[in-house]
């Protein structure tokens, strides 16, 4: 086979590296670039360059390809595609062999499709808008330690959306001061309450005080409710060490859930602790704290639906997603684009919400959307909708913030969340009738009218940034 | 007036998860629930407790869960007999999903006196 003579030098990429022609393969891993090339460079070529920089190539030809097969290890451009309204910029699709990339691996995943490339001269912009991970790999992968499934059926919380809130203020309470708050918010109707992604375990609140506190008032709330609950106990730490001594102690004192940063603490970290998750009968809570420095600009860095795809891959139980309707930014489509990718078990090509190939996740558990930021009771209808029974709304300033305090907040929510689940199975449009179905709810529920007299001026009306580029 | 007499207290009750915070539903709404699992081809079933041991996963069910059963009224007449049947019981009503196994809906119909 090897009848290539060696020549040093530099070539093309696009000789070897764009493959019009090529069919890929169930087995490959697809990637969709969005790409804005440096003025003057042709298409092919920088597409090439993309799928060789993140897979098999280099600048020049090194005599040690010849010991190997390239044409079984190369990454292909196969496809290139106009960008909708953008004449700068155009879609590369590229092919990659699935014997890149290490088994169960997100991180080597990541370090390929979005290493070295990214800095590349030729290179304007590039940003990751989709990967197609072929059902062989999803098979290596652990995924979500428990999943929806067995986490309604470990909470007893069935046919509606979970309901939580964060505990604010974020930071200064001391462990007994904050453990009242995640007891008043539990007794008075949230499922779940959850540490702000920076608690971790400052001076003024060590994390074992925050953990026994929080733990008693689980308990309490439970007795006396009749009803399951939990605190996500945040375990990020500096080192993989100290994430797991807490999260030990987490499941010492009883609690059913913890929490981690994906992105700060790191993939390694995150696949780490869904496996122990996992054999320690855990579930985990995901915050996306760094997203939007990666996500957020249009033509530069990793889509959303990729953090999120890769995310179900390395395991985790919840994710947030953003609230469409709240304070964060969100465009309705893309955001309905990636929960789908959490959730479901197969989710066809569709360009109208960002996804750019069939995505089949096999038997891979589904992953709560979290829906955090700025919602309130007026907005419960719309969440609902939006959202689906597979979510977890979270209330924050929305529970906090009532004028009798949490227990009244988190009453309100709740029975907002229950008008608008009874509602929607009784066939009503409740996004349109909002108004009539959470006014119908504060009759019986002075706690509702209070909310809704509060927030009844708070909207949050911003231009998305980073839009869907749809035809 | 006092701030403090501006702010209600607001007391803690057994609630027993979904629909707990609701007002008791008449007929009509029962029936439009038990009309909303059905159109989703879940399959109805009845289960019951003693308030004391609410908090365990499993109640006791009442007879099998109703597969194919499209008929609302039958559902309801099953609630109301489990009900008559244990008075001091809870009597949840809930629709098994058999594509997701999980319960599609599931909420306490009648409480228990205890």
């Amino acid at each position: 086979m090897a009848e290539t003579s060696y020549k040093a030098g530099v070539k093309e990429y696009r000789e070897k590296y764009w493959t019009p022609d090529y069919v890929p393969l169930d087995t490959d891993l697809l990637a969709c670039f969005k790409v804005t090339g440096q003025p003057g460079v042709p298409r092919e070529e920088v597409a090439a360059a993309v799928a060789a920089e993140s897979s098999t190539g280099t600048w020049s030809t090194v005599w040690s390809e010849l010991l190997t097969d390239l044409e079984y290890y190369k990454g292909r451009a196969y496809r290139i595609e106009d960008v909708p309204g953008d004449p700068e910029s155009f879609y590369a699709f590229v092919a990659y062999p699935i014997d890149l990339f290490e088994e169960g691996s997100v991180v080597n995943v990541l370090t390929s499709l979005v290493g070295n490339v990214f800095g590349f001269k030729a290179l304007k912009h590039l940003r990751l808008e989709d990967i197609r991970f072929p059902i062989a790999y999803i098979k290596t992968c652990g995924g979500p330690p428990a999943g929806i499934q067995v986490e309604r059926d470990r909470l007893n919380k069935y046919g509606r959306p979970l309901l939580g809130c964060t505990i604010k203020p974020k930071l200064g309470l001391s462990a007994k001061n904050y453990g009242r708050a995640v007891y008043e918010c539990l007794r008075g109707g949230l499922d779940l309450t959850k540490d702000d992604e920076n608690v971790n375990s400052q001076p003024f609140m060590r994390w074992r005080d925050r953990y026994e506190f929080v733990a008693e008032a689980i308990k309490k709330a439970e007795l006396e409710t009749g009803e399951r609950k939990g605190h996500y106990l945040n375990v990020t730490a500096a080192t993989p060490e100290e994430m797991y001594k807490r999260a030990e102690f987490a499941k010492e004192v009883g609690c059913p859930i913890i929490m981690h940063d994906f992105l700060t603490g790191g993939f390694t970290a995150n696949t780490g602790l869904a496996n122990w998750c996992r054999e320690n009968g855990m579930l985990l809570h995901i915050h996306r704290a760094m997203h939007a420095v990666i996500d957020r600009h249009p033509k530069h860095g990793i889509h959303f639906r990729v953090l999120a795809k890769c995310l179900r891959l390395s395991g985790g139980d919840h994710l947030h997603t953003g609230t469409v309707v709240g304070k964060l930014e969100g465009d309705r489509n893309s955001t309905l684009g990636f929960v789908d990718q959490l959730r479901e078990s197969f989710v066809p090509e569709d360009r109208s919400r960002g996804v750019f190939f069939d995505q089949d996740w096999g038997s891979m558990p589904g992953v709560f959307a979290v829906a955090s930021g700025g919602i309130h009771v007026w907005h419960m209808p719309a969440l609902v909708t939006i959202f689906g029974d597979d979510s977890c709304l979270q209330f924050g300033g929305g529970t906090q913030g009532h004028p009798w305090g949490n227990a009244a907040g988190a009453c309100a929510n709740r029975v907002a969340l229950e008008a608008s689940v009874k509602a929607r199975n009784e066939g009503r449009q409740i996004e349109k009738e909002s108004r009539d179905i959470l006014t119908e709810a504060a009759r019986t529920s002075p706690e509702l009218a209070i909310a809704m007299e509060t927030w009844k001026e708070i909207v949050f009306e911003f231009e998305t940034v980073d839009k869907l580029d749809v035809a | 007036m006092s701030a403090a007499t501006e702010i209600g207290n607001y007391e803690t009750s057994n609630t027993l998860e979904t629909f707990g915070f609701l007002p008791k539903m008449d007929q009509n709404e029962i029936q439009a629930q038990i009309a909303y699992i059905i159109a989703n081809g879940w399959s109805p079933a009845i289960e019951h407790e003693h308030p004391s041991r609410s908090f365990d996963h499993y109640w006791t069910m009442w007879k099998l869960p109703f597969f194919g059963e499209h008929d609302i009224s039958t559902v309801l007449s099953e609630l109301e007999a489990c009900h008559r049947a244990f008075p001091d019981h809870h009597v949840r009503l809930t629709g098994y999903d058999n594509y997701t196994q999980t319960q599609g809906a599931a909420f306490v119909v009648f409480e228990g006196r205890g």
